[in-house]
């Protein structure tokens, strides 16, 4: 390699070329850049303590420079409904784009970077003079475009509207501020970035945007409108524009970012949201990486490319996960308004789930108190939220801990074995504060396996009493989940697999319609309105059962494709009746089921649903249909909603991974006004504080 | 020197110099990583490896005390069939178990993967392991004559097949344990819905600690008992010959990743201070049973790496 041409002057493209000129002097390194020197949009940018150390390892002297200027703080403000939360130990660093743009352009120049301001180049066919091109023309960088079909660039429209200002407003934090208006929700992202200034970003949904008119003011009336909403946070101040416009933020991802002898750097390869502020530090880490890979291989530039972008891309992608984390939490501030302060401001640092309960007490010890003393109610101190009771009706649990022992299949024609009971004493035992079984069966073809247990004679009622005061004398609660297997039922025992049907002891099935599970699988019957009145009634009866077994509550199952569950996914309900078609047919049974259990048990203690909340497959339910259901369900008196997601059909494929379902319990929790329970995978403690004082669910299970 | 006892697993070390404690650091006492087997590769997939040493390498891993020993499935390579190759290893050894990672399914008629390793599982006496995943290269396919687009759907319907094949068709009798593998959503769906575990693709303790969350959520999720078994791969080369001739291979193996292949060969294992922390990485995320992969088809790479096991 001996000539190299940046395209861009900005910190991506600047560093770069800095830093290879300084690497290898003899390097002919030109830079082009289509605006004039300081014509620069964009106020202020932010880094953290750990990109401050790559600076000083990369560039002594830039790093020195950058230091001197910026400004540090380690604080983030949450201002909401009047009061003012405050998280410390995060440790920013702020700096005007102008400022280190000048850093770095004079750096270049001392080192012999050949700038070239005011000129363009995006015709490929003068690249050819160049033994390497660093395509840092920014998000929409036309080298980039020239050869779309390389790197195939994608890019994701965020939903809400935001505009970047400035203003002499000072900050000592950055700061999240938020206003409700008659249009609706608005936040404010700001921070210092030198001794007078402060970035201030104003963001709202789409609707809001368009109620207020914002999608037709000039530039000075949105100023107008903005300083009006955060007069408060503004103190007088003035917003003040760069030709600031409302736009959505464009996600980008490339499948390469590699053509020839071509390679894109900073934000003409990859965005991540703007609220998660790394946009500039992901492009000087990209210009740091792309020059020591080039160091590496001195003599084999497409090795060195490669090796840069392979290094670079599991960095730029768990950003862009992140940043698509709190993307969508802005995109849905509105949904927590009803929160206090506390639990708001809780949620928002925790919405990219790179910050959580452990590592904010790390911090800021002392903000998490009190969140603590703010969760639990306490004056002087108080636990962690998962050990704070929690009142359902006249039920009280002890902590916010459900345990569900491990299934054992072990039953026999519907009585729970001896091991079942067991192990439920055992799990009580353990500390949770309720104990929830697997499936329960309302009659013996409504069994899942086998090995399943059932509530539908006097036997039954009386091994559940055991097992009510197993967990009662270990000071727990027991739940027990009301089911009828539908289409899914008469299987093995799931030791080698789930959905194996039997092959002798074999029961009919039934369903709304008739489609088997899966190739292989029992063909169910249709049921009739005989059959859901049975059906109905045999809910009603196993929850009358349950009352006088001291069962303490009830989690119904309209989940994974189980009979009511099958009545809600339009793969699995045909019927052409007024229980199947659009979706409040298809809710109508589940519902009657629902009211049916009510009635028949105590209005004292709870009844919860286990809901399905997405069949994750296409044309199924949907995440907005389950919300609906939730909300039906409340208003008949539902207490609790436990979401689960999938096995519905068996093409579903949810994303398993530990908290897979957090965010199906947060949504219901929030926008439907219900308590959730929620498990998938949850395995430590930290996972359930966090998840507790974010207010996503009120209950969780921890798996082992 | 002073040790002060923390907990009944922690102690502090103390050193008191003249009279002041100054704390050298915090000791586990009796520290005893999970268990964790430790298994070996056949050289099966090493372009060049005469058929006999396979053979001969089955046997002397057996003696060296290696619990299992695994091979993988390639077809447009230089490689011995995984099962045929396994089944040679089963007449020389009597107690290591015998594992596919993986058998790329869909390259086989159902009937055929079921004869086939059902007759494997009876001829080792139940020792079969039988990994199975939908592969990574379209090269195979090709081979194959199977259409790689087809590749999941077919993949579920064998899955949803093999057991019902292995109880009730005329061949042998037979019930391996069914690993799946792969890193999709729909992998670790399908370790829950058909399999005993799951048997991860090979990366550093912190992809498999990811890889077995998965496999654990989705287990737990469809409602099976206990947990999935869990398996672990890992390339080593041991000495300074083998090393190059090692990253070489895996250069060659990988090429179809492009650049990546780079990226796996810096992943190779080249001592036994790498070897360790491997053991006791995957250790600690939960893994059963690692199988270390061969580089190089030399019988004295099996010795040196029993000697590094041994000293774990």
């Amino acid at each position: 390699v001996k000539r190299v041409v940046t395209v861009g002057g900005g910190p991506a493209g600047l560093y770069a070329s800095m830093l290879l000129k300084k690497s290898q002097p003899d390097l002919d390194v030109t830079v082009v850049e289509k605006n004039a020197r300081g014509a620069t949009y964009g106020w202020g940018v932010v880094f953290s303590d750990r990109t401050l150390a790559e600076f000083r390892e990369a560039d002594q002297k830039t790093f020195e420079q950058i230091t001197d200027r910026f400004v540090l703080w380690d604080a983030i403000d949450i201002r909401y409904g009047g009061e003012v939360i405050r998280s410390g130990g995060h440790v920013f660093a702020g700096l005007a784009r102008v400022a280190l743009l000048d850093i770095l352009t004079t750096r270049c120049k001392e080192l012999g970077v050949e700038l070239r301001f005011e000129e363009e180049m995006t015709d490929p066919a003068t690249f050819g003079e160049h033994d390497l091109v660093i395509a840092a023309d920014g998000v929409h960088s036309p080298i980039r475009e020239h050869f779309e079909k390389t790197f195939r660039p994608r890019v994701g429209l965020g939903s809400a509207r935001y505009i970047w200002f400035g203003t002499n407003r000072v900050l000592d934090s950055f700061t999240f501020a938020f206003r409700e208006d008659d249009h609706g929700f608005f936040q404010a992202h700001a921070y210092p970035f030198d001794g007078t200034t402060s970035t201030f970003i104003v963001e709202t949904d789409q609707q809001t945007w368009e109620r207020a008119g914002l999608d037709s003011a000039s530039e000075a009336e949105s100023i107008e409108y903005c300083q009006r909403l955060f007069a408060d946070e503004l103190r007088g101040h003035s917003l003040m524009s760069n030709n600031s416009a409302w736009i959505q933020f464009p996600t980008l991802r490339c499948k390469t970012w590699i053509h020839d002898n071509i390679v894109l750097a900073g934000d003409a390869a990859h965005t991540a949201h703007f609220s998660i502020g790394s946009g500039t530090k992901l492009a000087m880490e990209d210009a740091i990486a792309l020059v020591r890979a080039i160091e590496r291989f001195p003599d084999d530039l497409g090795h060195a490319l490669s090796d840069y972008e392979l290094e670079r891309r599991p960095v730029i992608e768990r950003f862009q996960e992140a940043a698509q984390e709190s993307r969508t939490y802005f995109e849905n501030t509105r949904r927590y308004k009803h929160l206090e302060a506390m639990p708001f401001a809780f949620h928002l640092l925790t919405r990219s789930k790179r910050i959580d309960y452990g590592n904010l007490r790390t911090r800021d010890p002392i903000y998490v108190d009190e969140v603590d003393r703010d969760f639990a109610g306490g004056d002087l101190f108080s636990p962690p939220p998962m050990l704070v009771p929690f009142d359902l009706l006249d039920v009280t649990l002890r902590n916010r801990i459900a345990a569900t022992p491990s299934p054992v299949y072990t039953s026999r024609n519907g009585s729970p074995s001896a091991e079942l009971v067991a192990d439920i004493g055992r799990a009580a035992a353990g500390g949770a504060a309720i104990v929830v079984t697997d499936p329960v069966a309302v009659e013996a073809d409504g069994r899942i396996t086998s090995g399943c247990a059932g509530l539908y004679s006097d036997e039954h009622t009386s091994v559940w009493t055991a097992a009510a005061s197993a967990a009662h004398s270990s000071g727990a609660v027991l739940a027990l989940r009301l089911s009828h297997s539908g289409r899914r039922g008469s299987t093995r025992p799931r030791t080698s697999g789930t959905d194996r049907p039997l092959v002798t002891g074999a029961w009919p099935l039934l369903a709304p319609s008739p489609i088997p599970f899966q190739p292989g699988s029992r063909l169910p019957e249709e049921m009739t309105e005989t059959d859901m009145a049975r059906i109905r009634d045999a809910f009603a009866k196993a929850s009358s059962r349950a009352a006088k077994a001291k069962v303490d509550m009830l989690l119904v199952d309209m989940g994974h494709g189980y009979l009511l569950g099958s009545f809600l996914s339009p793969h699995t309900n045909a019927r052409d009746d007024e229980y199947g078609g659009d979706l409040e047919a298809r809710m109508r049974y589940p519902l009657e089921v629902f009211d049916a259990i009510r009635a028949a048990w105590s209005e004292d203690r709870p009844v919860g649903v286990r809901l399905q909340a997405s069949d994750a497959a296409p044309g199924g339910w949907t995440e907005d249909d389950a919300v609906r259901l939730a909300t039906e369900l409340v208003g008949r008196g539902c207490d609790l909603i436990e979401p689960v997601v999938g096995q519905a059909v068996p093409e579903s494929k949810p994303r398993y991974a530990p908290g897979f379902l957090v965010p199906f319990a947060d949504r219901i929790r929030n926008e439907c006004g219900v308590p959730t329970l929620v498990g998938g995978g949850l395995t430590n403690t930290v996972q359930i504080n966090t998840i507790l004082a974010a207010a996503s669910a009120d209950l969780c299970i921890l798996s082992r | 020197l002073v040790d002060v006892s923390v907990s009944n697993q922690w102690t502090r070390r103390v050193i008191v110099i003249e009279g002041r404690s100054v704390t050298l650091g915090i000791v586990r006492e009796e520290y005893a990583p999970p268990r964790m087997r430790v298994g070996i590769g056949l050289p099966n997939g090493i372009p060049g490896t005469p058929g006999d040493a396979i053979v001969a390498w089955a046997a002397r891993a057996e003696g060296a005390a290696f619990t299992s020993l695994g091979v993988i499935d390639r077809i447009a390579y230089d490689a011995h069939e995984p099962l045929i190759s396994l089944a040679s290893a089963a007449a020389v050894t009597e107690r290591a178990r015998l594992v596919t990672m993986v058998v790329i399914a869909p390259l086989r008629t159902t009937a055929i993967l079921a004869s086939e390793s059902a007759t494997l599982d009876s001829l080792s006496n139940g020792r079969l392991t039988l990994g199975l995943a939908v592969g990574a290269r379209t090269e195979d396919y090709r081979a194959a004559g199977v259409d790689h687009r087809e590749r999941g759907r077919r993949f579920d319907d064998q899955l949803s097949q093999l057991r019902d094949l292995w109880e009730s068709s005329p061949g042998p009798k037979a019930s391996p344990e069914l690993l799946v593998g792969g890193s999709s959503d729909l992998a670790f769906a399908r370790v829950a819905r058909y399999a005993d575990g799951y048997v991860h693709g090979g990366g550093p303790p912190r992809a498999f600690v990811k890889a077995a969350d998965r496999a654990r959520t989705a287990w737990t999720d469809m409602g099976r008992p206990g947990a999935p078994a869990l398996w672990g791969q890992s390339y080593f080369a041991l000495g300074d010959d083998a090393l190059d001739r090692g990253r070489a291979y895996m250069r060659d193996y990988y090429a179809f990743a492009g650049p990546f292949a780079e990226k796996i060969a810096e992943g190779l294992l080249t001592t036994p201070q790498q070897i360790a922390a491997q053991v006791r990485g995957y250790a600690e995320a939960g893994c059963d049973e690692l199988v270390l992969l061969p580089t190089t088809a030399d019988l004295e790479q099996v010795d040196r790496l029993a000697e590094v096991v041994a000293s774990l």
